[in-house]
């Protein structure tokens, strides 16, 4: 009996390298000068949702990211490693969301993919680092979560048994399906891409992508449909205008600055064996260290 | 009504530390706006728990024990907390940014539209003015008093942002144990103790996740507790590196702490981080190696008493708050270290 699996996936901004000009003068993150990655945590969802699928002959997974149409990127990705289709939630209206109103988004593109058993994604995302998406998604679909997840043990379409991360040690749990799962960095890591499949979806695009193309083209995408991304926007998604982007979400920042350290009145040494001796005694004479 | 709120987090029926940093938190919070502070404990056999709470300066404890409520789940949880804050009010609400405050947090959150802001490295009560629409369509400029100002690195910690949920109630944040204080008020403060009727706040059906299995110890290491950190970074350089590191630490009696940069890159475990998404820590002396000085990074040390900064770039931003500023490798300078510890200390 095959599963409907749904992974969440987000494009990020590649926080682990920042350099000086990912900020602009305003303040504002650039996010131009950074590269942008499949969020590291959703890739190991992906691993845990492909080995479901392995396990379970007829499964499929629908990979779901939210973002700029650039974030076509990760469904890409996604299907090069086993996926079957991608969803785009991509819309102005949409942007400038916090957690809850972008928890609120993709409950609703989740609601209108419809069918499933299970919702896969990453932990927490390198941009924001909040954790808060997976279960407030959880609870915006009314269903429960088992979050820290570090690998599906058993997965039916009645029950799942995971082991997670908790504070100073592990737990297995136990939960109902439908459900959503988070994962955390300790999982598996995700397998490679197939090369199979790296030839067969190399070309996949978006709706949008499609419609800008030349009509010859255009017969290419006609005759091939699992070449077609889906691309919803906040009409498709049957969106409450209150609840998403800026004005769906609670939180306002209120400034942001970089910081600046005063400076303290240091000692600058050498690598030499002096200066290094002369420190080891200092330390030990006032009792620091020793 | 309007009362500052702390969800302390228990282990059988002992209130994890960080629940108390909050407490000491929220009691000057709630004098700056001067309400009351209220607890919510949710578990199992939380007879005489108030006594580890109350002492923190604590006006009311909301009890919720039944034999379902631990070990922790999702559901149930969620449940006492959002049925009482619906009657209650909260303007403000504090959890830890553990692993059961990251579930629960996001949840209460959802169920009642409120904004959460997580691991909040600074709280702090302020006003904001914001930009509103009236009721002629016009945008006009609206005056909050008292808002709480959630401070917390972002961006990999490029920046400090502050954060106010001006219009949504309760206003939640997260913050990580060690990053506040923790100081009992007093022992013979009065506070009341209010046990709930679970049952009206958690319908059965809430109870879907069963824990089959649950191991949980002691940390394995005794970052925040210790003296002396020796801490590397990315400038490191490998897994192997930081076996000098534990040699080191081992000859001065220190504990090893990590960078997140060495910690992505699979050098050292992720028990041993230091900073804003790890562990704060306070120790007398933080030899820093190889760290550049992210301000995730700087949020959980900068309190140390001495910084010593060993780094090979002699502009790297912890050079900024280090009071000794080594110019030079980590394969250079610790073999120095030790062998100057050892021909000199007694």
């Amino acid at each position: 009996m095959g599963l409907k699996i749904i992974v969440l996936a987000k494009q990020v901004p590649d926080t682990r390298n920042v350099g000086p000009d990912a900020m602009t003068p305003e303040g504002t993150v650039n996010r131009a000068a950074l590269p942008a990655v499949f969020n590291p945590e959703d890739l190991n969802a992906l691993e845990q949702a492909l080995r479901l699928k392995d396990a379970n002959p007829g499964s499929t997974i629908t990979m779901l990211t939210m973002g700029l149409p650039k974030a076509t990127e990760v469904l890409r990705e996604g299907l090069f490693r086993g996926a079957d289709k991608g969803v785009l939630l991509t819309d102005r209206a949409l942007g400038g969301a916090d957690t809850l109103a972008t928890s609120y988004s993709l409950a609703q593109a989740i609601k209108k993919i419809g069918d499933f058993d299970i919702i896969i994604g990453g932990r927490q995302a390198i941009d924001g680092d909040t954790a808060q998406v997976g279960p407030q998604v959880a609870e915006k679909l009314g269903l429960t979560q088992i979050t820290y997840t570090e690998e599906i043990l058993e997965c039916t379409k009645e029950k799942i048994v995971a082991r997670r991360h908790i504070d100073g040690g592990v737990e297995t749990v136990e939960g109902p399906m439908p459900i959503v799962i988070t994962v955390n960095g300790s999982a598996a890591p995700c397998r490679s891409r197939n090369i199979k499949l790296v030839m067969k979806y190399k070309n996949a695009k978006t709706q949008q992508e499609i419609d800008a193309l030349e009509e010859e083209q255009k017969a290419f995408y006609a005759e091939r449909p699992y070449l077609t991304i889906t691309q919803w926007g906040a009409a498709d998604i049957d969106a409450d205008p209150n609840q998403i982007g800026k004005a769906g979400s609670p939180t306002n920042v209120k400034a942001v600055k970089s910081i600046v350290f005063k400076a303290k009145e240091n000692k600058t040494l050498t690598a030499s064996d002096a200066d290094i001796e002369g420190l080891i005694v200092e330390l030990i004479e006032n009792n620091t260290i020793g | 009504m309007n009362n500052v709120f702390v969800y302390c987090e228990l282990e059988g029926n002992k209130v994890a530390e960080v629940s108390q940093e909050l407490l000491t938190k929220g009691r000057k919070l709630a004098n700056t706006l001067g309400v009351q502070l209220e607890a919510v404990c949710v578990g199992a056999g939380l007879e005489g728990v108030e006594k580890q709470i109350i002492p923190y300066g604590v006006d009311k404890v909301h009890v919720f024990d039944a034999p379902g409520l631990f070990p922790y789940t999702s559901l149930p949880h969620t449940s006492a907390v959002v049925n009482l804050f619906k009657e209650e009010l909260p303007q403000i609400c504090l959890m830890g940014a553990t692993v059961i405050g990251r579930d629960l947090g996001p949840r209460v959150s959802s169920a009642l539209h409120s904004g959460l802001t997580a691991d909040c490295t600074q709280l702090e009560i302020g006003e904001f003015d914001m930009n509103v629409k009236n009721e002629a369509g016009e945008m006009v400029k609206k005056h909050y008093e008292n808002q709480l100002y959630q401070i917390r690195p972002a961006f990999g910690g490029s920046i400090i942002a502050t954060i106010v949920n001006p219009e949504h109630r309760p206003q939640m944040a997260t913050v990580r144990e060690g990053v506040m204080k923790m100081e009992i008020l007093d022992e013979n403060y009065k506070g009341e103790v209010i046990r709930h009727d679970v049952d009206k706040y958690v319908p059965v059906t809430d109870y879907v996740v069963k824990v089959l299995d649950r191991h949980v110890e002691a940390a394995k290491n005794n970052l925040k507790g210790a003296n002396i950190i020796v801490a590397g970074g990315y400038g490191v350089g490998s897994a192997e590196g930081f076996n000098l590191l534990f040699e080191f630490a081992k000859e001065i009696h220190a504990e090893v702490g990590a960078s997140r940069a060495a910690v992505d890159a699979g050098w050292i475990d992720h028990d041993r981080q230091i900073g804003q998404t790890g562990v704060t820590v306070r120790p007398k002396v933080y030899i820093a190696c190889g760290i550049s000085g992210a301000i995730q990074h700087i949020a959980g040390m900068k309190e140390a008493g001495i910084i010593i900064s060993i780094n090979s770039d002699p502009n790297a931003p912890i050079n900024q708050i280090a009071d000794y500023i080594i110019t030079g490798t980590i394969e250079e300078v610790l073999p120095k270290f030790i062998k100057y510890y050892k021909k000199n200390s007694k």
